[in-house]
């Protein structure tokens, strides 16, 4: 499957079926700083992903000023 | 997963509450927080004019969404930093969501407002990129809410950057800071003419409820076009060093976070409040906006110092010395 990371944004091949917990492992990625996207929706942790899926990780810590 | 609600399909699992929401019924869930944030902080009603500080980023975007939704009278004041592209794409996502809800947005620019943006603040006077820009943001929102008559100021600090806010003031006992640490912080008035005159508006954070990721997720299912890159300034900033070992927590044991926030201003808060009251306020002497400069015999506010600093050294050419921004 093709998975978009963002800040830089770049483009990884994970091989599948995984499920979102197992994807976010591989890529050492802590599931409470992300949100997984398919199609415009997300996915909760255990959705089941195929390899011909296009996803993307986005973070959404944001630094900065308060 | 299934929904909470009505047994659907789940979209957004939120582990705090040991619970997971369809689409439906997660916007229904963080509108609720929201409205009951407001309510039990008593942060405003509906007869007040809201001025909601607008970066063009998930939460301000969301925020302003909800605020819109329940029927509160809000304008967005974004102010434009000068940070390049960064800032060129905020400003254009801040005024493309205006302009969608049909909302009013009032932008202003720190370079037209003071003559220098935030990048050459930092080089200018030495500062940490992330602390001029937040001196200038705490001074610019505030000035522009009396200006322009509104009676409440509203930022969108979510659960997560409260909680970064208050670790780091406990790693460093920022005993006036903890003092000052609230969802809620009222108005202040100096004496001026033997009158009381508001020099600071009531502040308020109807998202400290509300964790960055269920932001992101509420502008995500809204199809709110926020600006997703992170400012290039932020590189090696405390905040957000902060948050990632605090999310690192949370995913071990969640509900740490809110535990932590929500004991703080149960059981620590009160604690510390005379400690921030005991500061004697007074009038700075350039623009009369509040200050505890009385104390240090300097009659300048720290903006107004930073800001004099900054046009000194631009007007000489003298090229300040090098920012204090470390990397991670």
């Amino acid at each position: 499957m093709k998975v978009k990371l963002r800040n830089p944004d770049r483009v990884v091949e994970v091989a599948g079926p995984r499920n979102v917990t197992t994807l976010l492992r591989e890529l050492q990625i802590v599931p409470e700083a992300v949100l997984v996207i398919r199609d415009s929706t997300l996915l909760t942790r255990d959705e089941a992903l195929d390899d011909d899926d296009e996803l993307e990780v986005r973070p959404v810590l944001s630094g900065g000023s308060s | 997963m299934k929904c909470k609600v009505c047994r659907e399909h789940a979209v957004v699992d939120i582990r705090r509450h040991n619970a997971a929401f369809c689409r439906t019924h997660f916007l229904t869930h963080i509108s609720n927080q929201v409205a009951k944030t407001i309510k039990e902080f008593e942060m405003f009603s509906a007869a007040d004019r809201l001025l909601l500080a607008v970066s063009g980023g998930k939460d301000s975007l969301a925020l302003w969404d909800v605020l819109l939704d329940l029927g509160y009278d809000t304008t967005g004041f974004y102010l434009d930093l000068g940070i390049g592209g960064y800032s060129t794409r905020s400003k254009e996502a801040s005024i493309a969501y205006a302009e969608t809800k049909g909302a009013k947005l009032i932008v202003r620019s720190l370079s037209d407002e003071h003559g220098y943006t935030v990048p050459e603040l930092a080089q200018l006077t030495g500062r940490v990129p992330c602390s001029g820009c937040g001196l200038n943001k705490r001074y610019e929102f505030n000035r522009a809410a009396l200006e322009e008559g509104f009676d409440i100021l509203v930022t969108g600090h979510n659960l997560d950057d409260e909680v970064a806010t208050l670790f780091g003031n406990v790693l460093h006992w920022n005993v006036d800071m903890l003092g000052r640490q609230a969802p809620v912080l009222d108005e202040r008035l100096l004496a001026s003419g033997g009158e009381a005159k508001t020099v600071m508006v009531k502040k308020v954070k109807p998202l400290v409820k509300i964790a960055e990721r269920e932001t992101a997720a509420y502008a995500l299912l809204k199809g709110i076009d926020y600006v997703v890159e992170e400012c290039p300034m932020v590189e090696g900033n405390t905040q957000h060093r902060y948050k990632e070992a605090i999310t690192l927590l949370e995913e071990a044991s969640p509900g740490t976070k809110s535990q932590m926030y929500f004991g703080f201003l149960k059981k620590a808060a009160p604690r510390f409040e005379t400690t921030a009251d005991a500061v004697e306020l007074a009038a700075c002497m350039s623009c009369g906006s509040v200050t505890i400069a009385v104390e240090t015999g300097d009659p300048l506010c720290s903006f107004c110092r930073t800001k004099s600093l900054a046009l000194k050294r631009k007007e000489r050419g003298i090229p300040g010395p090098a920012s204090k921004r470390r990397k991670r």
